[in-house]
């Protein structure tokens, strides 16, 4: 049985207050009415289940470690901010930098996300950050990446599914991208191989079950890889005096 | 690239008649400047190599070596020095950035060391801290209600650090140094009832037992950095920039990134740490303030929040910002404070000292009414007891030492941090080199060093006529001016001396 907590007119520390509290002795909270409350599940660790209705403000989940969160509307920024495990699913859209700096566990937004998504993903160890985006990505998507996957679906076929500047500086991890790739010099682009088409087929599917939605047009061979030509990007770039 | 044109730095003198070819220089220097030579059968120095970090000179049992500057300078030139033209041969050579390590070490004006103390003479007299208390505790952080309109705020007590000196060890992350310097500080930290601050490299799993005395980073590459070290730590630091190179990121070489490094970062073995420049999620003061309350969030308000930033020009408005943030503590690291390893153009050029810039972050915030709101800790180049009561007067809460806490750790500023052979096991990941420094010893020495500079203080401020350092703070009268400017004096708010 899930405990009921209405967000309407709480302010941020109220709300996440009420929350912490429902965990205490609850693993399921249904959130209704969040209209813009920031910092909602900061540093939470546990397998909680947590439901929102309503559009949570920025840092959702930032630092989280275990829970699941569905999001039933739009996100604003900085969701999934530096997360370290569990799992967010966004029925909607993202704002700017989500999963900066993300460590573990996945986040599957259904339609498009902003700019600096996936900004300083790291892996490590068992730890496999996963990022996955039904529609487009703003500028900056994976810059500085150094681990984990994200994929761009581009569902709805645009001719240019991420913006400017995409995987610059980027020294680790992957993405998988379907549509037009324009990517900066530490990258190069890749067919898919035999595992990447697994990885593939797997966050494919749990976007469709998660979403309801069946990805008709998209075809696995449409996607392409991009990956770090080295992890050490600097390793040129300094003298010793 | 053809010859390299950049002529040894050091020569390496042996008194061929004290030498008894025992051939401990030759297993103690990592730079490979000493071998033994089975044809001649005896020790050969390759000065070439040589940092001046005079490892072989202090363990050499019988004084045979010392070091010297290489004699060989360029034609005299005032505008031409002799390290200009070296560094374009370097450049010219491997097209590199200049990397360097320690702090600035440029012959700027050292602002301390152009102020002076008062001290009681017949009426308020003097107080002997050998026989009265004078006490040194501090608290840093938040001393009234969170300005906020927030009526959620309104009754907020936020917690403190309890200090009982007003120093703490300042951030150098592990990757940067060696675990065994991490184990002395903490160890240090704890005996002498302070902290320690474990840098944005997080924390090794085998001080875990000491969070209550570490203060951990929050830092733009966010290595290290998950929920249950932000709630067992005693406070979290959000590192903005650095005095030694404000503006810039850092890299951790991937050869430093060992596994335990590795473990530590939480990154995989082998691949370069990197830290860039701007926090993504930080363009404005704003965002800042979002950083602030998500660590607040996350650790249910129980920890106090500092910001670290690099002193530079406009620091009184960011310091400023910084507060009406909700900063529990701003940091303030000067252009002289030290590093590991920083572009050479950048720490000796970018930055302004520390003394003006915590003069003037005191004097605006106090005209703004906000100064009880924050503490405010300095960095970047505390030398000596006197600068600790000399800052304290200017108006800081406490400070940080990096620099001279390693150079009690038997570092000799050689300015080669950066190439992590450090001989005397500090600045290395390389085991061999690392067990060279003994924690028990070097938290022995850090005690002693602050324990000797808890009596200088007290002494200080007993003949002043003051018997609690709160009392110092920014009691600027105190303090007297020598060979300095009008305006000078204005930032600093001081008198001249004999005024």
């Amino acid at each position: 049985m899930a405990v009921f907590i209405d967000g309407d007119k709480k302010h941020f520390r109220q709300l996440n207050g009420m929350i912490k509290e429902a965990l205490s002795s609850d693993k399921n909270a249904v959130i209704n009415n969040v209209n813009g409350q920031r910092y909602i599940a900061a540093g939470l660790e546990g397998d909680f289940d947590i439901v929102i209705n309503g559009v949570p403000g920025n840092d959702l989940g930032i630092f989280m470690d275990g829970p699941f969160i569905r999001v039933y509307g739009n996100v604003q920024d900085g969701a999934a901010n530096t997360m370290n495990g569990g799992a967010l699913a966004v029925y909607g859209s993202a704002g700017d930098i989500i999963c900066y700096g993300m460590r573990g566990g996945s986040v599957y937004v259904r339609d498009n996300v902003g700019y600096r998504a996936g900004v300083h993903m790291k892996e490590f160890g068992e730890k496999k950050p996963v990022l996955v985006i039904g529609g487009t990505a703003g500028d900056f998507l994976g810059e500085y990446m150094a681990g984990g996957i994200i994929i761009l679906i581009n569902r709805q076929d645009a001719w240019r599914p991420a913006g400017y500047f995409c995987a610059s500086g980027m020294h680790g991890g992957v993405i998988y991208m379907r549509g037009n790739v324009e990517v900066g010099r530490d990258v190069r682009v890749e067919s898919l191989g035999e595992r990447d088409k697994e990885v593939l087929t797997f966050h494919l599917e749990v976007y469709k079950s998660l979403f309801e939605i069946n990805l008709e047009n998209v075809k696995i061979d449409e996607f392409n890889k991009i990956i770090s030509t080295g992890n050490r990007p600097y390793k040129k770039l300094y003298a010793g005096i | 690239m053809g010859i390299n044109l950049v002529m040894q730095e050091y020569e390496v003198l042996r008194n061929e008649a004290k030498c008894i070819g025992c051939k401990i220089c030759v297993n103690q220097c990592a730079n490979n400047v000493h071998r033994w030579d089975e044809d001649w059968q005896m020790i050969i120095s390759d000065d070439k190599y040589c940092v001046n970090c005079h490892r072989c000179v202090v363990f050499c049992p019988t004084g045979a070596l010392s070091i010297r500057k290489n004699a060989n300078d360029f034609t005299f030139n005032a505008n031409w020095e002799n390290r200009h033209i070296k560094n374009i041969y370097r450049q010219a050579q491997s097209g590199g950035v200049l990397l360097t390590g320690m702090g600035n070490d440029r012959p700027y004006p050292v602002y301390w060391d152009k102020m002076v103390l008062n001290a009681s003479q017949v009426t308020n007299p003097s107080i002997d801290p050998l026989r009265e208390p004078i006490e040194l505790k501090v608290f840093l952080g938040r001393k009234s209600a969170l300005n906020e309109k927030d009526e959620v705020f309104k009754d907020d007590i936020f917690p403190w650090l309890e200090l009982d000196l007003p120093v703490m060890f300042s951030a150098m992350s592990f990757g940067s140094v060696s675990l065994n310097v991490h184990k002395a500080l903490a160890r240090a930290a704890e005996t002498m009832g302070t902290y320690w601050n474990a840098g944005e490299g997080g924390v090794h799993a085998d001080l875990k037992k000491s969070m209550n005395h570490t203060i951990v980073q929050v830092a733009s590459g966010r290595f290290g950095v998950n929920p249950a070290m932000l709630k067992e730590a005693a406070a979290v630091e959000i590192k903005i920039g650095q005095g030694a190179k404000p503006g810039i990121g850092g890299h951790l070489p991937g050869e430093k990134v060992g596994q335990e490094v590795a473990d530590t970062r939480m990154i995989p073995v082998g691949s370069d740490a990197i830290s860039p420049a701007p926090h993504h999620d930080i363009y404005s003061i704003e965002d800042l303030k979002q950083l602030i309350f998500a660590i607040k969030e996350a650790t249910d308000y129980k920890k106090p929040v500092a910001v670290k930033v690099a002193a530079v020009h406009n620091i009184a408005a960011i310091a400023s910002g910084i507060a009406r943030a909700g900063a529990d503590i701003i940091v303030i690291d000067g252009f002289r404070g030290g590093t590991g390893a920083a572009p050479q153009a950048i720490r000796d050029n970018v930055g302004i000292p520390i003394e003006f810039a915590l003069a003037a972050v005191d004097q605006r915030l106090r005209e703004e009414g906000i100064r009880n709101e924050v503490s405010i800790v300095v960095a970047g180049s505390i030398r000596n007891s006197s600068d600790i009561v000399k800052a304290v007067a200017l108006g800081a809460d406490a400070v940080y030492i990096g620099t001279a806490a390693l150079i009690a750790l038997g570092c000799h500023m050689c300015q080669k941090c950066y190439t992590g052979k450090c001989n005397w096991g500090i600045a290395t990941q390389d085991p061999k080199l690392v067990k060279r420094l003994n924690p028990e010893i070097g938290a022995r020495k850090l005690v002693n060093l602050l324990t000797a500079w808890q009596h200088e203080i007290k002494e200080m401020l007993g003949g002043m006529g003051i018997n609690a350092i709160e009392s110092l703070r920014g009691n600027r009268l105190m303090l007297r001016g020598i060979g300095l400017n009008k305006k000078e004096l204005e930032i600093l708010g001081i008198k001249a001396a004999g005024e």
